[in-house]
């Protein structure tokens, strides 16, 4: 096995950047117990399995199509070697996401400083500049059960002071809207390329969390387009162990299609 | 008991202008494409397509047959986005009722249970009420005194009240169904087609293979005969009549194909190219490139 490894600074980094990525998502369902955890993307969905095969061993995953599957197979496992527990078709998708029981990470094109994510249209939402895909089901799984987010491309343009369509609700709007959107309202986590990020400030706004080794606060602030809080003992985001690495490195990723996700 | 079987054409020739249209499947799987590239050949327009969209959307808009798209979103799933939706948007060339696919999924409901509006927590917040004006909210009648508050905290709580999403039709796909208006799907996943029937004027099924009533257990678990006969008014046989979205166990989704369908997007000549070949054709032409596409 060759040791993937980084020169910066004039340090050696013990992992690349993709794989502080995975390790703070795998950190996004620590502790989350028997819950439905949904990640998009390929970093999110190696983070879930890294979770699931160490220290969350209850979480719950589906298969990509219709039904819940045992174990956590490597990301490239073919659909006839997966073994499945129970069928989890669209239909039942939304009785566990309107009972709560479910922790997803989605893809945002843009996020802002309150937690409110874009994923429907660039510009205005009737002559849009740019189609994206549609507000899917962020709004109710923002608004059900916690939600986090992952953006591979951390910039000023996916940073951005104000989305331009809230699919996913952010904190402020959620509290404006009422306890029937604030109630079950629990945006937890950003995880960009560049750092983690949450919302745990007085005014639920975002706050570095941690910045990826190799990454420095000053790299982040500029890639931002809104005014992030900072605390004055921010850290890095953890290294992995080597277990974990051990397991993302030569079970769940061999083909290390994380890298085609974040370059290092 | 009343013969349903009837064809594409026929139940295209019961579709009218102006109406709006339930599609099954969801993204690039079990659409009934033949019945698709049916609407798009005929001189149907204005149509208001209510579906979980995938390249049946993609297709009604490049051939100019859709006024409002009702969906939640428009994925060919292997593709993140429909190229032709994208551009119809873009160009401003249809209007959207852009709801969260849980909201969609109770505009069904409704109504198929015939009741104006369900209540939901979706959409509170969001932008999905201020791009959509006309929706409205609507407050528990249940205060913290009515013995039916279960918790305080939803004490006269406020919630999106979803309208129900009426269908003039709906068309959906299955693996099996025979001539008395049962189906079964077979796939793993049934998605919302039964639904769809179920919030429906006119209901249409087309499948892989028709079989005599009586005998769809043998093909299946009855199980998975999730659409029964009082849903349904027709059931058109259309073998491969989803491709090229994925319909196991009958078959996968044709990814070659589906790349040159999203590629035909680019520019006005290679959609022309392809809908000569693949679209304006009767279903035997159809067939026949798509097995000299495999060949060649």
């Amino acid at each position: 096995m060759t040791e993937p490894s980084l020169e910066r600074a004039g340090a050696t980094l013990p992992c690349t950047r993709a794989e502080s990525c995975v390790i703070a998502c795998a950190d996004v369902w620590r502790d989350a117990g028997e819950v439905m955890a949904s990640p998009f993307g390929t970093i999110p969905s190696l983070g879930a399995r890294l979770a699931k095969l160490t220290f969350a061993p209850d979480l719950v995953l589906t298969d990509g199509e219709a039904a819940l599957m045992v174990g956590a197979p490597p990301l490239t496992a073919r659909p006839a070697d997966l073994v499945r527990e129970a069928a989890m078709p669209y239909r039942t998708v939304f009785d566990v996401v309107w009972s709560g029981r479910r922790h997803i990470m989605m893809m945002a094109s843009q996020i802002d400083r309150e937690g409110n994510q874009n994923i429907s249209a660039i510009g205005d939402h009737r002559h849009p500049k740019v189609q994206l895909v549609g507000v899917r089901g962020a709004p109710g799984n923002s608004v059900n059960h916690p939600t986090s987010y992952w953006v591979p491309d951390h910039t000023v343009r996916t940073f951005v002071e104000h989305v331009d369509v809230v699919s996913g609700v952010g904190y402020a709007r959620a509290a404006a809207a009422g306890p029937g959107a604030s109630r079950f309202h629990d945006v937890r986590r950003v995880v960009s390329n560049l750092g983690v990020f949450d919302f745990e400030t007085p005014e639920r706004t975002m706050r570095l969390r941690s910045y990826h080794p190799g990454v420095s606060v000053e790299d982040i602030v500029a890639a931002t387009g809104f005014t992030l809080a900072i605390p004055p003992d921010v850290a890095e985001t953890r290294l992995p162990t080597p277990e974990e690495l051990d397991l993302l490195r030569n079970v769940l990723d061999p083909g290390s299609l994380r890298d085609r996700e974040v370059k290092s | 008991m009343a013969d349903k079987r009837t064809s594409i054409d026929d139940i295209v020739s019961e579709l009218r202008s102006g109406m709006t249209i339930g599609i099954g499947g969801w993204g690039s799987r079990r659409k009934p494409m033949a019945l698709v590239r049916a609407l798009c050949r005929s001189d149907l327009q204005d149509l208001t397509v209510v579906a979980y969209g995938g390249p049946d959307v993609g297709l009604l808009c490049a051939t100019g047959k859709v006024r409002k798209v009702v969906c939640g979103f428009v994925t060919l799933d292997s593709i993140a986005l429909d190229p032709h939706w994208r551009a119809a948007r873009q160009r401003g060339k249809v209007e959207v009722m852009e709801v969260d696919e849980g909201m969609f999924f109770q505009g069904l409901q409704a109504a198929a249970w015939r009741v104006p509006f369900l209540p939901t927590r979706a959409g509170l917040g969001s932008d999905v009420l201020r791009i959509n004006p006309d929706l409205r909210l609507i407050r528990s009648p249940y205060g913290a005194a009515s013995p039916y508050t279960h918790d305080p905290a939803d004490a006269d709580v406020e919630l999106v009240a979803m309208p129900a999403l009426h269908l003039d039709a709906a068309l959906v796909h299955t693996n099996r169904a025979d001539g008395a208006g049962n189906a079964q799907i077979l796939s793993p996943d049934p998605f919302f087609d039964a639904l769809f029937l179920g919030a429906a004027d006119r209901r249409f099924v087309t499948t892989e293979h028709v079989v005599p009533n009586g005998t769809l257990a043998e093909e299946g678990p009855l199980s998975a005969v999730v659409i029964h006969r009082l849903l349904t008014d027709g059931v058109a046989e259309a073998p491969h009549g989803a491709h090229f979205t994925a319909n196991p166990p009958d078959y996968g989704r044709d990814e070659v194909f589906q790349k040159e369908y999203a590629a035909s997007a680019n520019d006005p000549a290679e959609w022309d190219a392809f809908s000569a070949r693949y679209v304006f054709v009767s279903d035997d032409e159809y067939e026949a490139h798509v097995r000299e596409r495999m060949t060649a």
